[in-house]
C-alpha cells in the first residue's frame, strides 16, 4: 500500500527534526542531491529550464497509467537537494492527490525561505510547474 | 573629522542591532544598498511627524518647510558633486530611474536613425535595457566596447568606435557593480567630447567609492542612487550640464513640472522642475543632506585605505583557494569583489554563508551580458561600505572555506 503523501511529509519532517543544527540539515540536502539521479543531457532542454536568477531547474513529467512522474535536475547542489524532497512527496502520484497537497512541511523543516517567491532559485516555479502538469493531465484523462 | 572604525559603527543603529530573527549578519551587500546611519533614520522619522506636506505647491509654512528640506537635500548633492548650480540636479528615485530619463529626453531631442549609442561591455541592466528600448524606438544602434580578460575597459577600441563619428551618446559605469574596477571616466570623458558625443556616467557605485567633481571630471550627466550612499530608498540623481539639460524636453507630465497649461496646450517649468512631474518622494530625497554629511564628516582618505586594504587582503586569501576565480583583478579596486569557485554553485555558497551569518549576493547581479561573455551563468559578490572591518573579512573568509569544504 503506498503511502499518503501527508505520510511521506511526515516522515520527511521527523528525520529532518532529528538532526541538530541548520548545519546538519544542510549537509543532509548537500547529501540528497549528489544523489539525485542526473537528467539526461537530452531533456536539459530549453522547453524544460525553469529560469531563475540564482539557480537554473529543469523539470521533466512523465504520465503514465494515471500518475505523473518526475525527474528534476538543478545547477545548485541545496536547489537539488529540496528537489529530491519533492520527488519524493510527489512522484508517482495521480493528478488530484497533488493538487490536493500542500507544502507546509517544507516550512516545517526550516527551508521555508527556499519556497518564498523571493528566491529566485526556479523551486517556486518548479512547483507551479509540477501543479500546471497535475493540472493538464487531470483534463485529459476527464 | 570622524576617524574612528568605532565611532562609524556606533552611527550605525544595524550595526547595534540584533539583526533580522535574532540574527547579526555580516552585511558585505553593499552594493545593492547600504544600511542608513542614525542620522539619516531620525532626519527621516522627525520630518514625517513634524514637516510633512508637499513640496513646491502650498504657501503655509509646513509646506515651505517641506520645501526646504527637499530643497535642501538637493544643494547636499550639488555640494558633493560639486556641480555649478542647484538647477543641474534632477531628483529622481534611483539610477534607473535617472538613466531613463535621460534615454527618452536625450533620445527625443537628438538621436536619430543611424546614430550610435556606445557602451561599455560590463554595463548593469539598468544602464543597457533604456537604451536599447531608445534604439528600437528611433532606428539608432547600440555598440559596445569591450571589456578585458582581467576586467579593464579596452580603451582603443572605445577611441576606434568613437572615431568612426557615428556615436552621440557614450554611456558607461564609473564602477562596474560586478567588476568592481574604477573605470578612467576622465579619459573617457575626453574621448567622448573629442568625437563630438556627449557621455554620462553611471556613477550608482562610483559615487560611494570614487566620488565624482563634475567640474574636474567634465562629463555630461552622471546619475546615482541615494540608497546606496546611505539615504533612503526611493532616490536618486541625474545630474546634467545646464547648457544641455535647458535644451532638453521633458519626458513624464503631470504637476510640477509645467509653466502654464491650458486645455490644448502647456509650456513646462524651467530645469531642473521640468523633469520633476509628480510628488517626489520627498522625505526620502531630503535624507541626502544627512547622508550627504556622513559621507563628508568621515575622514575618506582613510575609509579609502582601509577599504584598499580590506580589498587586497581579500583578494590574496581568494586566491589562495583553489578554482577559486575573480572576475575584475586588474586595475584600480574598489571593495567590491566578484567570484566564482569550481565546484561550488555560487547560488549555494551564497545560501551556506548565510547561515554562517554573512550576508552576501549571488546570481546575475543584473549584468546578465558580462557575465554570459565570463561563461558563467551567475558569480558570488562581496561589497564593503565605510563601517565594515578587517575582521569581518577574516570571518568571511574562514566561513567560505567552511562552505566550500561543505559543497566540494
Ligand atoms: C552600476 C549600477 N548601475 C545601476 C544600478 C541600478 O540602481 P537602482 O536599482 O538603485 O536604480 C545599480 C544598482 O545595483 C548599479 O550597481
Amino acid at each position: 500500500m503506498q503511502q499518503t503523501i501527508k505520510e511521506v511529509q511526515q516522515e520527511i519532517v521527523d528525520s529532518f527534526a532529528a538532526f541538530g543544527d541548520w548545519m546538519d540539515r544542510y549537509e543532509y540536502l548537500i547529501e540528497l542531491g549528489r544523489d539525485l539521479p542526473v537528467i539526461d543531457e537530452q531533456k536539459k532542454q530549453e522547453e524544460r529550464l525553469i529560469k531563475g536568477c540564482q539557480s537554473r531547474v529543469w523539470l521533466d513529467t512523465e504520465y503514465r497509467d494515471g500518475r505523473l512522474w518526475f525527474t528534476a535536475d538543478s545547477d545548485a547542489i541545496i536547489t537539488k537537494g529540496i528537489i529530491s524532497l519533492l520527488i519524493q512527496v510527489y512522484n508517482g502520484r495521480t493528478p488530484d492527490e497533488i493538487l490536493a497537497a500542500d507544502n507546509s512541511f517544507i516550512d516545517e523543516i526550516g527551508l521555508r525561505e527556499n519556497l518564498s517567491p523571493t528566491r529566485a532559485n526556479g523551486l517556486v516555479a518548479m512547483m507551479e510547474q509540477i501543479r500546471g502538469d497535475a493540472l493538464k493531465f487531470k483534463s485529459q484523462q476527464d | 573629522m570622524i576617524q574612528n572604525k568605532e565611532k562609524i559603527r556606533s552611527l550605525f543603529p544595524y550595526l547595534q542591532s540584533a539583526g533580522c530573527g535574532g540574527r547579526q549578519l555580516i552585511y558585505f551587500d553593499n552594493a545593492a544598498t547600504t544600511q542608513k546611519p542614525r542620522s539619516v533614520i531620525d532626519a527621516a522619522t522627525r520630518w514625517l511627524a513634524d514637516s510633512n506636506a508637499n513640496v513646491h505647491r502650498a504657501v503655509y509654512g509646513l509646506a515651505a518647510a517641506a520645501t526646504e528640506h527637499y530643497e535642501a537635500g538637493r544643494e547636499a548633492v550639488r555640494e558633493l558633486i560639486n556641480a555649478q548650480a542647484r538647477e543641474e540636479i534632477v531628483i529622481t528615485s534611483g539610477t534607473t530611474a535617472s538613466i531613463n530619463l535621460l534615454a527618452n529626453v536625450y533620445g527625443q531631442r537628438y538621436i536619430r536613425p543611424g546614430d550610435e549609442i556606445l557602451l561599455s561591455e560590463g554595463e548593469h541592466h539598468s544602464n543597457i535595457v533604456p537604451w536599447q528600448m531608445l534604439c528600437e524606438r528611433t532606428g539608432a544602434h547600440l555598440r559596445y566596447f569591450s571589456v578585458k580578460e582581467d576586467g579593464q575597459w579596452d580603451m582603443e577600441e572605445a577611441e576606434r568606435i568613437l572615431s568612426e563619428g557615428k556615436v552621440r551618446m557614450v554611456s558607461a559605469a564609473h564602477i562596474s557593480n560586478v567588476l568592481g574596477i574604477v573605470n578612467p571616466v576622465a579619459e573617457l570623458t575626453v574621448l567622448a567630447h573629442r568625437y563630438g558625443a556627449v557621455i554620462h556616467i553611471d556613477g550608482a557605485q562610483g559615487i560611494v567609492h570614487a566620488g565624482i567633481d563634475v567640474q574636474e571630471i567634465p562629463c555630461d550627466f552622471y546619475s546615482f542612487s541615494g540608497h546606496k550612499l546611505y539615504a533612503l530608498t526611493g532616490t536618486g540623481v541625474l545630474y546634467g550640464r545646464r547648457d544641455l539639460l535647458e535644451t532638453l524636453p521633458p519626458w513624464m507630465g503631470g504637476g510640477e513640472m509645467v509653466d502654464t497649461v491650458t486645455y490644448s496646450s502647456t509650456t513646462y517649468a524651467p530645469i531642473p522642475l521640468r523633469f520633476e512631474a509628480g510628488t517626489p518622494n520627498f522625505i526620502a530625497a531630503a535624507t541626502l543632506r544627512p547622508a550627504v554629511d556622513f559621507v563628508t564628516s568621515i575622514d575618506i582618505a582613510q575609509v579609502r585605505k582601509n577599504e584598499e586594504e580590506m580589498t587586497a587582503w581579500l583578494m590574496h586569501e581568494m586566491n589562495s583557494i583553489d578554482g577559486l576565480r575573480i572576475y575584475g583583478a586588474g586595475g584600480h579596486k574598489a571593495p567590491l569583489v566578484s567570484f566564482t569557485v569550481e565546484g561550488a554553485h555560487h547560488s549555494d555558497i551564497a545560501v551556506l554563508l548565510d547561515k554562517m551569518g554573512v550576508a552576501v549576493r549571488s546570481g546575475q547581479m543584473c549584468s546578465e551580458p558580462l557575465l554570459n561573455k565570463f561563461g558563467q551563468t551567475g558569480v558570488v559578490r562581496v561589497s564593503l561600505a565605510a563601517y565594515n572591518t578587517m575582521q569581518e573579512c577574516e570571518v568571511f573568509i574562514s566561513s567560505l572555506r567552511r562552505v566550500l569544504e561543505m559543497l566540494r
